[in-house]
């Protein structure tokens, strides 16, 4: 497993980090009261988010090149994580249910590529929106579930296969459900796609029920939301929760507020703006050690 | 009572907006702040979305039938509305504002 030192060179290489503390509390993880996980303390995982495979257009002019080089970076990490998660909008929108499926493919088949074989994914609106999850379903099954790994309980939401970006009611009772088989203190982490608070309004960065949602997780003290959709890194607390939107793939969005359209911001080659995370999960404290990467190889 | 309401009635401003892929036309809407201005969606294409987050105002625009939407913004100022069902690619890019002048 990493020692600090070789975690700190690698934050070095990779151009930024960031340091997520929990609530800093002792978590009695899965084995029960007084008992630690069997032997994990901690592991890594990598969030990848906004591919936008079948985009094309000024805002990347590289954009079919752009996945494989992400693919590329990732198998060249020198800690390969335990598991790799794509935070959604897999795909690019397109009207033709035909060509939705055409480029849901194109995609499965380049991060086939990941040498990581443990790979989760969840929907964005690009994919899911217009069919309900039709598509995206034939090929990455449920939109929504939860897994557990070393000791912490993974949640999926799928704040997208409703155009109106609503969870809904028998998703909203599937997910109380869910973590009520967890423990106040467990270690949870909720993967979404959309931020499940009013991020920004105005520029549809919400979820329309996601105040229902976030009253549901509230009552669990170590529990973090990792999402995507705005196409950058923010951070932002609603109470004890922390939530983390991810860099996108394909290209990058305006600070909320900053301009009057969330139109993407002009193409730099260097692609500055673009980037994944990988995520050491400190089991026992609950923290998240957030490492941001550039997309560097070709 | 019936009479004075009539009567309001009909000095309420009625703006007529086509809401499409991935547009509202007009999108820019000028009035006085204070003033009571009825918006009459018609939808061409799609349920589209109609958010106006400052209004605290949200419906659905059902293609094939006029949505009317009443607003009186008692502040000056600009309040954005958007399309919130996503639409398609341009979804991002509908919306427009409202602009409530002293």
């Amino acid at each position: 497993m990493i020692n600090r030192r070789d975690f700190m060179r690698l934050a070095a290489v990779g151009g930024g980090a960031v340091f997520v503390s929990g609530l800093g509390r002792p978590v009695l993880a899965a084995g029960g009261a007084g008992t630690t996980a069997p032997g994990y303390d901690e592991f890594f995982f990598v969030q990848l988010s906004d591919m936008h495979w079948g985009y094309q257009g000024p805002a990347n002019p590289d954009a079919a090149n752009t996945l494989k080089k992400a693919v590329a970076t990732v198998n060249a990490l020198e800690i390969q994580p335990d598991f790799i998660i794509f935070t959604g909008d897999l795909t690019h929108t397109t009207d033709d249910p035909k060509e939705r499926r055409t480029r849901l493919a194109g995609f499965r088949e380049i991060v086939s590529e990941l040498k990581v074989k443990n790979v989760r994914y969840i929907p964005g609106e690009h994919d899911a929106s217009l069919d309900n999850g039709a598509a995206y379903k034939e090929f990455f099954g449920q939109t929504h579930y939860s897994f557990d790994h070393k000791g912490v309980h993974f949640v999926v939401v799928d704040n997208v296969s409703d155009p109106g970006a609503s969870i809904g009611e028998a998703q909203l009772d599937w997910l109380k459900a869910d973590l009520a088989k967890q423990g106040k203190d467990a270690p949870i982490v909720v993967f979404t796609h959309r931020p499940l608070f009013d991020l920004a309004p105005k520029w549809d960065w919400a979820t329309r029920d996601g105040a229902k949602a976030i009253a549901l997780l509230m009552p669990y003290q170590n529990l973090t939301v990792f999402y995507g959709h705005i196409h950058q890194e923010h951070h932002h607390k609603t109470g004890h929760i922390a939530h983390h939107s991810a860099k996108s793939l394909i290209f990058p969005l305006p600070a909320p507020g900053s301009q009057d359209k969330r139109t993407p911001l002009a193409w730099d080659p260097a692609m500055p703006g673009l980037g994944f995370r990988e995520v050491e999960a400190e089991v026992k404290e609950a923290h998240y050690k957030i490492t941001e990467f550039p997309v560097t190889k070709a | 009572m019936a009479e004075a309401t009539k009567q309001r009635a009909d000095k309420e401003r009625v703006i007529k907006i086509v809401a499409q892929r991935f547009s509202y036309t007009p999108n820019e809407i000028v009035l006085k702040k204070g003033q009571t201005v009825i918006l009459e969606f018609t939808s061409l294409d799609f349920v589209h979305g109609l958010k106006i987050p400052d209004l605290d105002i949200r419906v659905d625009l059902p293609p094939g039938k006029i949505t009317k939407v009443r607003i009186t913004p008692e502040k000056a100022g600009v309040y954005d509305f958007l399309c919130d069902n996503f639409c398609g690619a341009g979804h991002e890019e509908m919306g427009g504002h409202i602009i409530a002048r002293d």
